[in-house]
């Protein structure tokens, strides 16, 4: 049976981890003649659909174009996902903040169980998943007839480009669902590549003192590496850095090829969030702190005088490059 | 009003877990156990809304082995006024969880129910949405604030790019997040009193519910480790290192 694809977007683009989701996607539905329906819900999404439509592995998009899916709300979005989900025995979203509010209420409406964060298809049933912060990693194998998988987009490939497949409206009946309503958003708007999809992440932690020296320290430096900028959850409680920017067990999950984690400790919950990067530096007062075993470069120091220094030596090697 | 808090005892989030030899899951005995930190951030809420004179009474509930009702009292001496410990050794799967939390709710009917966002053990950040979507009620998840005012709920939801607030009309299910406060710790006194609070004891069957798992556990391993890296001397030697030897820069 063909797969559903939630695709995750914010009405005028599309998420690169739903690129990342169906890598996943393909994965499961490695078996000949199997096809993967992207759905797109909103109003307005013509372009997303167009874009949904070039990546490589989906075989179709549904779009449902309307008011009712504007907002982003869970219910309505549950709701016709659960109408069209006769056709499929796998539905799939990445596991964004909006695929984890969907997505079990999906599962539950269906009555399966949902496979959280999978990070390995071991075959069409059966995956990987981590639980505690990370600490250690099922095999887990679905008994249910259908099911409702979230996955860890840090764990997959963006889908490459390929030809475009059709577009269709899916069909969206009435629905039953529980009312509620967008009073407003605050999004943060920024040039900075986006911290799940970055090649190169620099975070700060508790150590910076204020949000006036994060700004002063942290910021030039990932400005230097075209870097987005992380955050330990310390820092973003004590209001140094936004709460989007928190990486970590109850943040976001990164794997940025080099990530530069200044004055963090190294909590578990913390690691849980960035252990699985390419490349990490620690720079870190505390040559104890447990950020060093898993850090491939250490610098042991003050950060503030470190920062500015790794700065000047990039700038000068840049210089040189030139 | 009256606001139902699901606590949920998990391995305490400062304990080191580790997997067992043969791959049969993680060390559970003789490990600190605690109440959720969510579940935690959940009853303060409550019992902030209590304060305020928005609720009237708070019960907490637990679906977990005897030793859970730890973890009520543990809520109860925060300020909880009653418990419900719905007593199973089985591992229960969140849908399972909302099915039997669904039972609770049509019984006790509350005006909220406050669930963690995620249990720190299973990670699966499912069971406040399964339940509001079995109720058919709305859902504000991951909330970092709470108003209550005229039959609703005003929201806001830490969410990838920031935040969103929803406002949601009772009853409701609110799924919380860390930030939205700062729990208390129960004072003596009141862990004594908390001792003579009334607790309910149910089992799954009483509410019909089979635990029986949706998803079989065939193997649990340790992630694939890191090694400690090397201490470079300075930031221009670091430079020249993530340069020559990585290619990240
Ligand atoms: C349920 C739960 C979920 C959690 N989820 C997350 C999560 O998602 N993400 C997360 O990050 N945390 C999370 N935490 C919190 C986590 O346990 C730690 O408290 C937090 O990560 C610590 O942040 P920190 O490393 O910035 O602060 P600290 O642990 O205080 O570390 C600060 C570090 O800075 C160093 N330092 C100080 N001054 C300097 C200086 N001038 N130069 C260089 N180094 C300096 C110190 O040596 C120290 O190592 C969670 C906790 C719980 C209970
Ligand atoms: N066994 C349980 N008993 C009581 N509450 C639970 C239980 N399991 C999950 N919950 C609630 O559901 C939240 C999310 O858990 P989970 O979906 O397992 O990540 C927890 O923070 C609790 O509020």
């Amino acid at each position: 049976m063909a797969i559903l694809l939630v695709v995750d977007h914010d009405n005028t683009s599309l998420s690169e981890q739903t690129a990342k989701a169906l890598t996943a996607a393909s994965l499961i539905g490695d078996e000949a003649g199997t096809e993967i329906h992207l759905l797109v819900a909103g109003e307005g999404v013509t372009a997303i659909a167009e874009r949904a439509a070039r990546l490589a592995g989906a075989s179709k998009v549904l779009v449902a174009d309307d008011p009712r899916y504007t907002d982003g709300l869970a219910e309505p979005l549950a709701a016709l996902v659960v109408s069209l989900a006769d056709g499929y025995d796998t539905i799939v979203a990445a596991a964004t903040s909006s695929g984890k509010d969907v997505m079990p209420r999906v599962a539950a409406l269906l009555d399966v169980s949902q496979i959280s964060e999978i990070t390995e298809v071991l075959d069409r049933v059966t995956f990987k998943r981590p639980v505690y912060a990370g600490n250690a990693v099922q095999t887990v194998r679905s008994t249910d007839a259908k099911r409702a998988i979230t996955v860890r987009t840090s764990a997959f490939a963006v889908a490459s480009e390929g030809p475009q497949v059709p577009i269709v409206p899916a069909t969206t009946g009435q629905h039953q669902y529980p009312a509620s309503s967008l009073v407003s958003e605050q999004l943060a708007k920024s040039e900075r590549p986006d911290l799940t999809s970055a090649k190169v992440v620099v975070a700060g932690g508790r150590a910076l003192g204020s949000a006036e020296k994060f700004n002063a320290t942290i910021i030039p430096l990932a400005d230097r590496l075209g870097a987005a900028v992380g955050a330990s959850r310390a820092a973003v409680d004590a209001g140094y850095a936004p709460n989007d920017w928190q990486v970590g067990q109850t943040g976001k999950i990164v794997a940025p090829d080099l990530y530069i984690a200044c004055g963090i400790s190294g909590a578990i919950q913390h690691l849980a969030g960035m252990k699985d990067s390419k490349v990490i530096v620690a720079i870190n007062q505390d040559s104890e702190a447990p950020i060093f075993q898993v850090a491939d470069y250490g610098l042991v120091g003050d950060l503030f005088e470190l920062l500015p220094e790794l700065e000047t030596a990039l700038a000068s090697r840049s210089a040189t490059k030139s | 009003m009256r606001i139902l808090v699901p606590v949920k005892r998990v391995v305490d989030y400062n304990v080191n877990v580790r997997v067992k030899a043969d791959g049969s899951g993680v060390e559970l005995t003789n490990v600190k156990m605690s109440m959720n930190p969510f579940d935690e951030v959940s009853v303060e809420a409550a019992l902030r809304l209590k304060e305020a004179g928005k609720a009237s009474e708070i019960v907490v509930v637990s679906i977990g082995p005897a030793k859970a009702e730890d973890t009520l009292r543990t809520a109860l001496a925060m300020g909880a006024d009653r418990a419900i410990l719905v007593e199973t050794d089985d591992t229960i799967e969140p849908l399972a969880v909302a099915k039997i939390l669904k039972s609770v709710a049509e019984a006790e009917k509350p005006d909220l129910v406050l669930t963690g966002k995620q249990a720190i053990d299973d990670d699966s950040n499912q069971t406040g949405q399964m339940l509001s979507a079995l109720l058919g009620w709305p859902q504000g998840t991951f909330a970092s604030d709470i108003e209550i005012a005229d039959g609703s709920a005003v929201v806001v939801r830490e969410v990838d790019g920031g935040s969103r607030t929803i406002r949601i009309a009772l009853p409701a299910v609110v799924t919380t997040d860390l930030r939205l406060n700062e729990p208390r710790y129960p004072s003596l006194p009141n862990i004594m009193k908390a001792k003579k609070k009334p607790l309910e004891r149910r089992t799954p069957g009483d509410f019909g519910v089979t635990t029986e798992p949706r998803l079989i556990v065939m193997k649990t391993e340790e992630p694939s480790g890191r090694k400690a890296g090397v201490i470079v001397a300075s930031a221009q030697e670091l430079v020249q290192r993530l340069s020559a030897e990585t290619g990240t820069i």
